[in-house]
């Protein structure tokens, strides 16, 4: 099972990949809507994204207020 | 079936539209209707106006018809639902004692137009894309397929706003998925990926990104291949449409709607800066 490391990890792999950000320019305690400029429609297809890498379901209740990666990642953690 | 080269035509002022929300065309056994309404395909009186044209073109194309296609031309979106700002607006410029009424009749529109789709003789399939909230969820749902493109998101957001979907969503949502799953839906609001609603067997298949209408092409012309009276008497066999419950939900909607807190909570979603102010 991942650790909550291997996680965050991932999950700055995915939105770099994603927003087209080069890998390593994103750190867990950023703020994703303020580092990337992204609106809630790419925060949803990021949620999706996201969804479908982990297998998990992530509703988007459990998310709101939720702006750096590393909370993100730990919501994420305790689907997996 | 006739083959494509003697295949009857309907006529041809049937054959295509081209509105202000939706346009549709009719090729080879196949009508594909086309949402186009900036921003998001919101479901208002017009759109509601360009659907009755359809559905009264639906008897002259059934003949040579053998299956429709709804699809989005908005990028990003399928349909996010309800007009919400239209909605607001008329509640604003109608009395208490009227707002109901009028709610009611474009309630009735609404469903009429989603019936006849539900029953068309046809098959019907929706290559969903992007976001399908509210009213656009309930318009997938009438179809008799859907196909999503696997980065589509999928929700019934009405609880957060203070009603209940009312253009069928409820009934048909329980005839094809678990009461268990519909009341998740229903009680948190929360969006559901395509890969989700495929568990549940709401959707049908799965797309690659921007595949959906390819896929939703392909599936058009298998199920053109066998016979139509067949396939009609199947579907109607098959797929039972809730009329009991259907009219249930618009009086249960009718009576929420009146009240302020629905009021206030379209206040803030059009007072809303936000692009996507459809999860309040």
């Amino acid at each position: 099972m991942r650790t909550l490391e291997q996680t965050t990890a991932e999950v700055l792999q995915l939105a770099s990949t994603h927003f087209k950000v080069p890998a390593g320019s994103l750190s867990p305690e950023d703020d994703f809507f303020k580092k990337l400029g992204i609106d809630s429609l790419q925060a949803l297809e990021m949620l999706t994204r996201l969804e479908n890498h982990f297998g998990i379901e992530l509703p988007d209740y459990e998310v709101q207020g939720v702006s750096d990666f590393r909370t993100l990642a730990s919501r994420i953690q305790s689907r997996l | 079936m006739p083959s494509r080269k003697t295949q009857i035509q309907p006529p041809t002022s049937l054959k295509t539209f081209k509105g202000r929300t939706l346009s549709w065309e009719w090729r080879d056994g196949v009508v594909e209707v086309l949402l186009d309404h900036a921003p998001a395909n919101e479901i208002g009186t017009l759109m509601v106006a360009e659907f009755e044209r359809f559905v009264a073109a639906i008897p002259t194309l059934a003949k040579d018809t053998a299956a429709c296609i709804l699809s989005s031309a908005r990028p990003q979106v399928f349909s996010a639902g309800g007009d919400l700002r239209e909605m607001y607006q008329t509640a604003m410029t109608t009395s208490p004692k009227k707002r109901v009424g009028e709610v009611r009749k474009f309630l009735n529109r609404i469903h009429a137009v989603a019936n006849a789709i539900d029953t068309a003789p046809f098959v019907t399939i929706a290559a969903v894309h992007g976001v399908c909230f509210g009213g656009g969820f309930e318009l997938a749902l009438v179809c008799d397929i859907i196909v999503a493109d696997k980065m589509a998101r999928f929700a019934f957001p009405e609880l957060r706003l203070g009603f209940i979907p009312g253009f069928g969503g409820i009934p048909r949502l329980k005839r094809d998925a678990s009461n268990a799953f519909a009341r998740d839906l229903l009680f948190t609001g929360r969006t559901v990926n395509a890969a989700r609603l495929q568990a549940c067997g709401i959707v049908s298949q799965l797309a690659g990104e921007g595949e959906a209408l390819r896929i939703a092409r392909s599936i058009a012309v298998q199920t053109s291949k066998y016979d139509a009276e067949t396939r009609k008497a199947a579907k109607s066999f098959l797929k039972p449409v809730p009329y009991a419950e259907l009219k249930r939900e618009i009086d249960l909607f009718c009576k929420l709607f009146n009240r302020p807190t629905v009021i206030e909570s379209l206040k803030k979603f059009v007072e809303s800066r936000d692009a996507m102010p459809y999860l309040p």
